[in-house]
C-alpha cells in the first residue's frame, strides 16, 4: 500500500504584519497633510493585506509563516506535525484544508479531505443539539443523507441523549465539546487534518477520542495529519513526524527520532543565552518597577550557568524602581521547552510580610530541592504594583537543568526530560 | 471503491466556486437558512409578526406624508395599497442586502476554520429573508380585497418579478459582502446607501412621474435600476387597472443580469483571500 495521498511541493505562505510608520510632523501644515493623506494611506494598507505575490515578497513587513515546505505522505500514514508556537504548523494545516491559499507552491491530494481545526465550528447556541448536529455536519462537508445514516451513532458517541432537544446554550462546555467531537468523529474522510482538538474534555472523553483516532488510522487505513504539543500523543498515534521551525521543515522521520531531535535542538539553541536577560521579550514595561538582570545561584551561593535537578537554587532578580512601590507582587512562571507553564512562584502567596523596595536592589526567589527534570526551561517574569502590571517579560530567563540525584537513590533515569518531578517515597510492608 | 476526488492547491489557481461543488454543499445552504429562520425571532414577543411591522409602519408614514400632506401623484390608486405593493419587494431587498453585506464579517469564525464554498454565506440571508417576504403578502391579499382589486391572471407576473428581485439581491449582496470583509467602510456606507436606493426606486412615487418630467428616454434608462421595473411590475400585477410596464421590466432584466454577474465575478476574484483579510 504505497499509494501517495498527499504531495506537498515547495509551499510558502507570506503574511503582512502591521509595521507602523513613525510620522514626525513638526509643523501644523505637515500634520494636516498627513491627516488628509490618511484615507489614502489606509486604503493602501488595507489593500496590501491581500496583495502579496512572489513579486513583493521582499517587502520588509512581509512575514514568512511557511517557506518552501515539501513532503509526501502515503495512504494510511499518520503524520504528527510538531514545533514551537509560531513555527507554522497551523498555517500548514489551513493551507491543506483549503482555507487559505499558499503564496507559492503546489499541493496535490487524493481523496476526500476533512479538517478539524476547531471543535464545534458553527455551533449556534440557540439551536438544539439535534439541529446543531446537522448544521455542524454539513459545514464539515457531510450531506443530509450521510448525517441521517450516522445520526444514532453520533448521539450515542456523544453520550448526551437526554439533552438532544435542548438548546446548546444550556449545555455545559463539556457537553458541547462531546457533541461536537461526536460529529467530527463520524466524518469518515480519506484524509483527516486535525489541530490539537484532543486538548479538550475530561480524561475519560479524551481517552475515547484517542482510541477513535487510533481506529481511524490503524484499522480503516486513513491518512491523518495531526498537529500537537502533546509528544506522548504523537508518539502513540503517529507513524511519522515532521518538525517545523520558523516556517521551515527541519526534520522528517520516525516520531521518536523527530521528538528527540526537537528536545535536543531546543536545548542547544539557547545555551549561549544563559544568564542574559532577554529584553526583546519584554511585552510591557512602564519603568516604575522593572527587572534589569538576573542570576541563578546554587546552594552555596555561587552564580552558575546550570543547576542540577534536586539542587536548592536561587533565582536572583535585579530590580529598579522609579516610584515607591509599596507591597508589590512578583510572579515567576516556569515553563517547559514548549511553552507550557509547569508551575508559578507568586510572592503574594509565598512572601509572608509586606515587600518594601529600594530604588534598586535584588529579590531572591529560593526554590529548595528543584523539582525539574533535565532540560532547558524558560521563565516569565511579571511585576505588579497595586494590581497593575508594571513590567512583563516572556521567557526572559533561561534555566538549564542537568540530571541530578533528586531522590538520593543514586538513580535518575535520563529518559525523563523536560518535566516536573515530585518528591515521594515508598513503604513496603 | 468510489472514485476519489483529486484536489490541487496552487497559489495562482483561483478556486472559483464551481456549480458542481456548490451542489455538493446544497444541504449546508439549507441548514444555514434553517438556522437563520429558526433563530431570527427566538426570544421575541411578536415573533414573525415583525415581518409586518416594518412595511406597515412605512406604509402609514408614507400614506400620511406623501399621500396626504405632499400629495405625490399616485395614478389614482389608493395610496396605502400603492405604497404597500412597493414596500413588500423593497423591504425584502433592503433586509437581505443589509444582512448579506454583513454576512462574511459575521461568519468569519466559521470560514476561517473550515472549507466550503464561501458563496453560501451571502446567499443564506437572501434566502432566509424570503420567509418574511412571504408573510408580508398576507396583508397585501387582505388589502386587495378591501380595495376591491381582485386577483387576475396578471398575478402570475409576480413569479418572474420575484426571481428578478432575488437575483438583484444576490448580485449586490455578494458584491458588497466581499468588499465589506476587507474594507469595513462598507458597513458604514450601507447606512446611507439603503435610504438613497429607496428614494431612487419608485416606492413613494410612480415611475410614470419620471416620464412626465424628463421624457421617455429618461424613463427607459431609469429601468436599468432593477428595482424600478420590479416595483412597477409588482403594482401592475396587483392593481387591476394598471397596465404592465413591459419596457421598464425589460430594462430591469438587463440591469439585474449585469449586477448578478458583476457580483459573482467580484466575489470570485476576492474569495481566495477571504481568510487572509478576515
Amino acid at each position: 500500500m504505497n499509494k501517495i495521498a498527499i504531495k506537498v511541493e515547495g509551499i510558502s505562505k507570506a503574511y503582512r504584519i502591521g509595521i507602523s510608520s513613525i510620522n514626525k510632523d513638526a509643523t501644523v501644515i505637515s500634520k494636516i497633510k498627513t491627516l488628509l493623506n490618511k484615507p489614502v494611506q489606509n486604503f493602501k494598507r488595507v489593500k496590501g493585506l491581500s496583495n502579496i505575490s512572489e513579486k513583493n515578497i521582499e517587502d520588509n513587513d512581509v512575514y514568512m509563516a511557511l517557506s518552501n515546505v515539501s513532503f509526501e505522505l502515503n495512504e494510511g500514514e499518520v503524520l504528527g506535525i510538531i514545533g514551537k508556537n509560531g513555527a507554522g504548523k497551523s498555517t500548514l494545516l489551513k493551507i491543506l484544508s483549503r482555507i487559505v491559499q499558499p503564496t507559492s507552491g503546489r499541493i496535490e491530494m487524493f481523496g476526500r479531505v476533512a479538517s478539524l481545526l476547531e471543535v464545534g465550528t458553527g455551533f449556534n447556541p440557540d439551536l438544539t443539539g439535534n439541529e446543531n448536529i446537522y448544521l455542524n455536519g454539513t459545514i464539515l462537508g457531510l450531506t443530509k443523507k450521510e448525517i441521517d445514516a450516522r445520526y444514532d451513532s453520533i448521539v450515542e458517541f456523544s453520550g448526551i441523549q437526554q439533552f438532544i432537544e435542548t438548546p446548546v446554550k444550556r449545555y455545559s462546555s463539556g457537553m458541547k465539546v462531546r457533541l461536537a467531537f461526536a460529529v467530527a468523529a463520524h466524518l469518515d474522510p480519506e484524509i483527516l487534518v486535525i489541530d490539537e482538538v484532543l486538548a479538550v474534555g475530561d480524561a475519560e472523553f479524551q481517552q475515547k477520542c484517542i482510541s477513535k483516532m487510533q481506529d481511524v488510522a490503524n484499522k480503516e487505513g486513513r491518512t491523518v495529519l495531526f498537529v500537537s504539543h502533546d509528544m506522548a500523543a504523537v508518539k502513540k498515534l503517529c507513524t511519522r513526524a515532521i518538525l517545523l521551525q520558523k516556517g521551515q521543515l527541519i526534520k522528517d522521520g520516525l516520531p521518536e527520532e523527530v521528538i528527540d531531535y526537537y528536545y535536543k535542538n531546543t536545548t542547544t539553541a539557547h545555551a549561549s543565552d544563559l544568564n542574559v536577560l532577554n529584553r526583546n521579550n519584554r511585552v510591557f514595561g512602564d519603568g516604575r518597577f522593572s527587572v534589569e538582570a538576573y542570576e541563578i545561584l546554587d546552594s552555596k551561593g555561587n552564580v552558575v550557568q546550570s543547576v542540577e535537578c534536586g539542587d536548592n537554587i536561587t533565582i536572583r532578580l535585579f530590580y529598579k524602581t522609579t516610584t515607591d512601590p509599596y507591597n508589590p507582587i512578583v510572579v515567576l512562571r516556569i515553563k517547559n521547552n514548549i511553552d507550557q507553564v509547569l508551575f508559578t512562584c507568586l510572592s503574594r502567596n509565598s512572601y509572608g510580610g509586606v515587600m518594601k523596595l529600594k530604588t534598586q536592589g535584588y529579590i531572591d526567589c529560593c526554590i529548595p530541592k528543584l523539582p525539574l527534570l533535565a532540560g532547558v526551561y524558560s521563565i516569565d517574569t511579571s511585576l505588579k504594583y497595586q494590581s497593575e502590571v508594571t513590567d512583563e517579560i516572556l521567557s526572559g530567563i533561561r534555566l538549564q537543568v542537568e540530571r541530578g540525584d533528586f531522590f538520593g537513590t543514586g538513580k535518575m533515569n535520563e529518559d525523563f526530560v523536560n518535566g516536573i518531578v515530585i518528591n515521594h517515597h515508598w513503604n513496603v510492608h | 471503491m468510489k472514485s476519489e476526488p483529486h484536489i490541487i492547491i496552487e497559489s495562482s489557481k483561483s478556486r472559483r466556486t464551481n456549480l458542481k461543488e456548490f451542489f455538493k454543499y446544497k444541504d449546508l445552504l439549507y441548514y444555514m437558512v434553517l438556522r437563520d429562520v429558526t433563530v431570527m425571532y427566538k426570544q421575541s414577543v411578536l415573533g414573525f409578526a415583525w415581518a409586518f411591522v416594518t412595511p406597515v409602519v412605512s406604509m402609514v408614514i408614507f400614506s400620511v406624508i406623501f399621500g396626504v400632506l405632499a400629495s405625490v401623484p399616485h395614478e389614482g390608486i389608493p395610496y396605502p395599497i400603492f405604497s404597500y405593493a412597493a414596500l413588500i419587494p423593497w423591504t425584502y431587498f433592503s433586509n437581505s442586502l443589509a444582512a448579506s453585506s454583513a454576512s462574511l464579517i459575521g461568519n468569519a469564525a466559521i470560514f476561517t476554520k473550515v472549507y466550503f464554498p464561501r458563496i453560501i454565506i451571502p446567499l443564506t440571508p437572501t434566502l432566509s429573508k424570503l420567509v418574511d417576504f412571504a408573510i408580508s403578502f398576507i396583508l397585501l391579499i387582505a388589502m386587495m380585497f378591501y380595495y376591491h382589486y381582485y386577483p387576475t391572471a396578471k398575478l402570475l407576473l409576480l413569479v418572474p418579478l420575484i426571481l428578478l428581485l432575488i437575483f438583484t439581491s444576490i448580485g449586490l449582496g455578494t458584491f458588497l459582502s466581499s468588499l465589506a470583509l476587507q474594507f469595513r467602510d462598507v458597513r458604514f456606507a450601507i447606512g446611507f446607501l439603503l435610504p438613497l436606493l429607496m428614494y431612487a426606486a419608485p416606492v413613494v412615487f410612480p415611475a410614470s412621474l419620471i416620464q412626465e418630467k424628463y421624457g421617455h428616454t429618461a424613463y427607459i434608462i431609469y429601468g436599468l435600476y432593477p428595482l424600478a421595473g420590479i416595483i412597477e411590475g409588482f403594482r401592475a400585477a396587483i392593481i387591476t387597472s394598471k397596465a404592465i410596464p413591459w419596457e421598464l421590466i425589460g430594462m430591469s432584466c438587463i440591469g439585474t443580469s449585469v449586477l448578478f454577474l458583476a457580483g459573482l465575478k467580484t466575489f470570485g476574484a476576492l474569495e481566495d483571500k477571504f481568510a487572509d483579510v478576515a
